[in-house]
């Protein structure tokens, strides 16, 4: 076919027609987002929406579009980007996403897209379906909890003789991809392993092929898919004084891991130390605030009401609010028992356990016992919070940067290889 | 259980696997469920995996894996059932059945599951039994039937034989759809008419589709006329799920003889030799009667080889039923299902007139589109076009429903001010009025004198309606309404694309919000916001209207709305139910 002028935000570019927009613009450093396209796919699954462009004036999806002469595509406006970013935000609410608790963290096309978009936070209320985790196929454990619909593995893995091995199952909310026990034994080895590689999140694991990779060396750890990866954590830098600052710190439902990752900035601490000083905190045993701060840097989820009475002490003595960590950011691991009612937790760990001997068992309540809440509650769901940090723990870096960027306004921004999820 | 008369088998050019759906109602019928085996045994028959046989069954939710009971109950759950007693008749049923709603009792007798819309807002509550229609139902009534059902009755003895309900059509005999007509007529008229004259008739008609996109049909059928590829095919969109249209059904019953004739003419007009009516699972009670139309145009020569007289001019027709899916209505999903798929749309990447099923050339036109097209032939373009105003001829049906004394069918001529419509149907109190359905347009009475056209293509002056008119009175919580739509999108997404599948249960939770009083402002604009997303991203029709009635409210309802927000605190902190957060563990206060 000819080649083809198309403009892609107000500037023209060339490209043969008929060529897959996505491909046409990634030949061109134009970097749009996708977790269902593959180019080999025809028609494209066009399921996951993330490439969501306009193109000659309407919403569409990039990789069902093809370059045609004078094609007009927007890619980069304010709105654009933030509705391709809702729409990958939209995925870590519907599913329950444990970063630091999988097997592809590193490896995730998903996890991935978050780096790239720069996503600290759901928008989303995160929904906690109860979803199951299947581990009767020969080789591979489903993970439902981490599907997100792409309908990659339902058109690529078949089996020799062009049998579906995946397929959707069910409608609405509940849909899920269904595999076909008989069809994943027939698979040869090396498909197996396909189908886990083509998944874009940890949604087939193939049993003994996970982990095969350190921290490091996984696909997505250091290098961004962009030209270049801008990771600004304040529109402007807020002006202000070279002053001693006040920080009050605290672990809600967090495991301190967040606490141990602040400390990890070496001799650095020294110079912090001149800088800063802790009021309310665990590195400082205070115990209750005994002045205002100018920081309040929080660890952890909600998980009773403690908690929820901690958090809104926080907010009330704090000029500005961060949430540290995933668990604090939306849960996290805590939040595991999100998709299990309240009453079977409690049973299982009070009453059920291997080791609780019959007529010994009881729930703890007493009037001096915080009271455990029916799920854990992100930070934000309490009360307001000025920024989020995420990570499992974040670095240390991060946090710091953030904090001299908040507390004196000093300019910022994050390499790629600092903003992670696990 | 059911109907015996199945559908009529394929055309000889359509593939084994198009058999899917309707073997599928066999077993559902004859063994009240799905099985394993019957997954197993469709599979090696059509050579695919157990899996993708299960993932077509389990995507219509008139297919159950689990046994569904001797008989098979569904209680409409729309918001129209709502309004009009939903409640009330699910404890009847409940009681008397000894099964609670989505189970079957402990004997197997009775399985009690909810549907959405089934195309009886007029006569609601109602119910399908053994997919035959029960409304105007009561908890006496709702006694009596299962007193019957238990004595032994046929459940299609006792059934309903639901009425027309034409409230008012258009005066001076300028009803179209309702006219006098006789069989055969529209069809000898095609002999004197090369296609390109009946295209050309209407496009002077300027008729346009009446499934809401108010597409012109000439040019639909004027593009897949010109593709080369055959055998092509003319499909009827009878897949009427939007909540609160019965136009179609009152068609079927009816007028399924224009609705037929109309076929015939699009089959003439772009050269298919093939029809397939897909109606919805929840009109399975219909067939019998569609079947039995179809046979007769068989017989006298209106259908099969040389219609008419015409000679080379063969058409085939034939019935397909759905089983429970308001996505199929969109049509490349109808045309998956029809196939014997899940009913998931394609990407817009070819169009059907196109590459339509079994990628062949196809139009997909809505009921009342082809019964439209068959009248204008009749009385000619000329006469159609006195009808409605200027840019907008002819007339529409419309279904009406809610707060108002006489619901029903209503044939207006386009042009009629919403205010008319409200008078002429009884309004009591109107309020709150759902243009198109969940879908549609939401309207405030204030906006009572626009006009129901289709001039407008934003709808910003004039307003267009797709047959689905539901009114609310004053009482009624706007926000109970919007939940209801809420949770119907939800179910019926077809889960492929994440603004739709998430979205929907997304802006259900902030409406829960809401409607427990913990909402604020910025809940408001974060509706607003993601609402546009999902209209802006999702895959299809379903998802990409699914919020307009949310957002619409949010605009238009403003003051009612500032009265369900919660109290604010000092803007720190966020409303949280605290005492329903601790409920589960007061359990275990000793």
């Amino acid at each position: 076919m000819a080649t083809c002028t198309f403009w892609v935000d107000g500037k023209p570019y060339q490209a043969e027609g008929g060529t897959n927009l996505i491909d046409a613009a990634q030949a061109h450093g134009i970097f749009i987002p996708s977790l269902c396209y593959f180019p080999h796919i025809d028609p494209p699954l066009g399921t996951c929406r993330t490439c969501t462009c306009k193109i000659n004036g309407r919403y569409n999806p990039a990789c069902t579009e093809t370059v045609k002469e004078g094609l007009k595509v927007e890619v980069n406006t304010p709105e654009l980007l933030d509705m391709r970013k809702a729409l990958v935000e939209m995925m870590f609410a519907e599913g329950n996403h444990f970063c630091p608790a999988c097997e592809k963290s590193g490896n995730c096309d998903l996890q991935h897209m978050g780096y790239e978009l720069g996503i600290s936070e759901s928008r989303f209320p995160h929904l906690f379906q109860d979803r199951l985790i299947d581990y009767r196929p020969r080789r591979m454990v489903l993970e439902h909890n981490r599907c997100i619909k792409c309908k990659r593995c339902v058109e690529e893995v078949l089996t020799g003789d062009g049998k579906r091995v995946f397929n959707y199952v069910n409608r609405g909310n509940e849909t899920q991809v269904g595999i076909d026990y008989e069809q994943e034994a027939r698979l040869s080895d090396g498909d197996a392993e396909k189908a886990m590689a083509i998944c874009p999140t940890g949604a087939i694991i193939v049993r003994g092929k996970s982990f095969t990779k350190p921290f490091g060396d996984r696909a997505f750890d250091l290098k961004s898919t962009q030209k270049h990866y801008t990771h600004q954590i304040l529109d402007k830098p807020r002006v202000a004084n070279f002053e001693k600052k006040t920080i009050a710190t605290v672990s809600l439902a967090g495991c301190f891991g967040c606490h141990m990752s602040m400390l990890d900035i070496d001799t650095e601490i020294l110079d912090m130390a001149e800088l800063v000083s802790f009021n309310k905190s665990p590195l400082t045993d205070i115990k209750n605030f005994t002045q205002r701060c100018h920081l309040g840097l929080v660890e952890g989820g909600c998980a009773n009401t403690e908690n929820i009475e901690t958090l809104r002490k926080f907010r009330e003595m704090c000029d500005l609010l961060v949430v540290v960590g995933e668990c604090a950011v939306w849960g996290g691991l805590p939040a595991m028992r999100n998709t299990v009612p309240l009453g079977e937790c409690l049973e299982e760990a009070y009453l059920n356990s291997i080791t609780s001997e019959p007529g010994e068992t009881t729930v703890p309540y007493h009037a001096d016992l915080p009271k455990i809440l029916d799920r854990v509650y992100a930070c934000n769901e309490i009360v307001k919070v000025d920024y989020t940090i995420p990570g499992c723990p974040p670095s240390a870096t991060h946090i710091w940067k953030v904090i001299k960027s908040l507390l004196w306004g000093e300019d910022y921004s994050l390499l790629y290889s600092e903003f992670k999820y696990d | 259980m059911g109907t015996n008369s199945h559908p009529s088998n394929l055309f000889h050019c359509e593939p084994n696997r198009s058999k899917l759906l309707s073997q599928l109602w066999q077993h559902q019928i004859n063994n009240r469920c799905i099985s394993e085996d019957a997954i197993a045994a469709l599979a090696t028959e059509h050579n695919l995996s157990a899996i993708e046989v299960a993932g077509v069954a389990s995507f219509y939710h008139f297919f159950h894996r689990q046994p569904a009971g001797r008989h098979t109950i569904y209680i409409n759950n729309s918001i129209i059932a709502e309004l009009k007693g939903y409640e009330r008749i699910r404890e009847a049923f409940e009681r008397e059945t000894g099964a609670r709603i989505g189970s079957v009792d402990p004997t197997g007798t009775f399985g009690l599951f909810e549907t959405p819309c089934i195309g009886l807002s007029d006569q609601e509550p109602a119910a399908l039994i053994d997919f035959f229609p029960f409304t105007n139902l009561n908890a006496i009534k709702v006694k009596e039937i299962i007193r019957k059902i238990k004595e032994g009755r046929p459940v299609h003895e006792i059934a309903d034989s639901p009425p027309a309900n034409i409230r008012s059509l258009p005066p001076n005999d300028r009803t179209l759809f309702f006219a006098p007509y006789t069989r055969g007529e529209v069809i000898r008229k095609l002999a004197n008419l090369t296609p390109e004259e009946v295209i050309e008739q209407l496009r002077i008609g300027e008729l346009a589709g009446r499934g809401g996109a108010f597409f012109p049909t000439w040019k639909k059928w004027n593009t897949c006329r010109t593709f080369p590829e055959s055998p092509k095919f003319i499909v009827c969109n009878a897949d009427e799920g939007e909540p609160g249209t019965f136009k179609d059904r009152v068609l079927l019953q009816y007028q399924s003889g224009s609705v037929i004739e109309g076929m015939v003419t699009a089959g003439y007009a772009v050269g298919a030799a093939y029809g397939i009516i897909y109606l919805r699972g929840e009109y399975r009670w219909m067939v019998p009667a569609l079947e039995a139309e179809i046979a007769q145009f068989y017989q006298v020569g209106l259908l099969g080889k040389n219609i008419a007289g015409i000679t080379k001019f063969d058409f085939e027709l034939r019935l397909e039923v759905g089983a429970g899916a308001y996505v199929c209505g969109e049509e490349t999903a109808l045309l998956e299902s029809l196939e014997g798929k899940r009913g998931e749309p394609r990407t817009k990447w070819f169009y059907p007139v196109e590459k339509g099923y079994l990628q062949l050339p196809t139009v997909v036109n809505n009921v009342e589109t082809f019964a439209a097209a068959a009248r204008l032939l009749q009385i000619g373009s000329f006469e159609y076009l006195k009808r409605g105003i200027p840019g907008s001829a002819g007339t529409k049906l419309i279904s009406v429903s809610g707060d108002c004394q006489r619901p029903g069918l209503y044939e207006i001529e386009w042009g009629i001010t919403v205010a008319e419509l409200l008078e002429l149907c009884g309004a009591e109190d109107p309020y709150f009025i759902q243009v198109s359905g969940p879908s549609g347009e939401c309207i405030s009475i204030k906006e009572k004198f626009r006009r129901i056209s289709m001039l407008d293509l934003l709808a910003q002056k004039d307003i267009r309606c797709g047959g689905s008119f539901m009114i609310f009175n004053r009482q009624r919580d706007l926000v109970h309404i919007l939940l209801n739509f809420a949770s119907f999108f939800k179910h019926e997404s077809c889960g492929v694309c994440t603004p739709c599948r998430a979205g929907n249960f997304i802006l259900q939770r902030k409406l829960e919000k809401i409607s427990h009083g913990l909402a604020d402002r910025n809940d408001l604009e974060e509706l607003r916001s993601w609402g546009t997303i999902m209209k802006a991203t999702s895959r299809c029709g379903l998802g990409k209207t699914a919020p307009n009635a949310l957002l619409q409210a949010v605009d238009k309802f403003g003051d009612y709305f500032a009265t369900r927000l919660g109290t604010t605190t000092n803007g720190l902190y966020r409303a949280i139910d605290e005492h329903a957060a601790v409920a589960d563990y007061e359990r275990y206060k000793p």
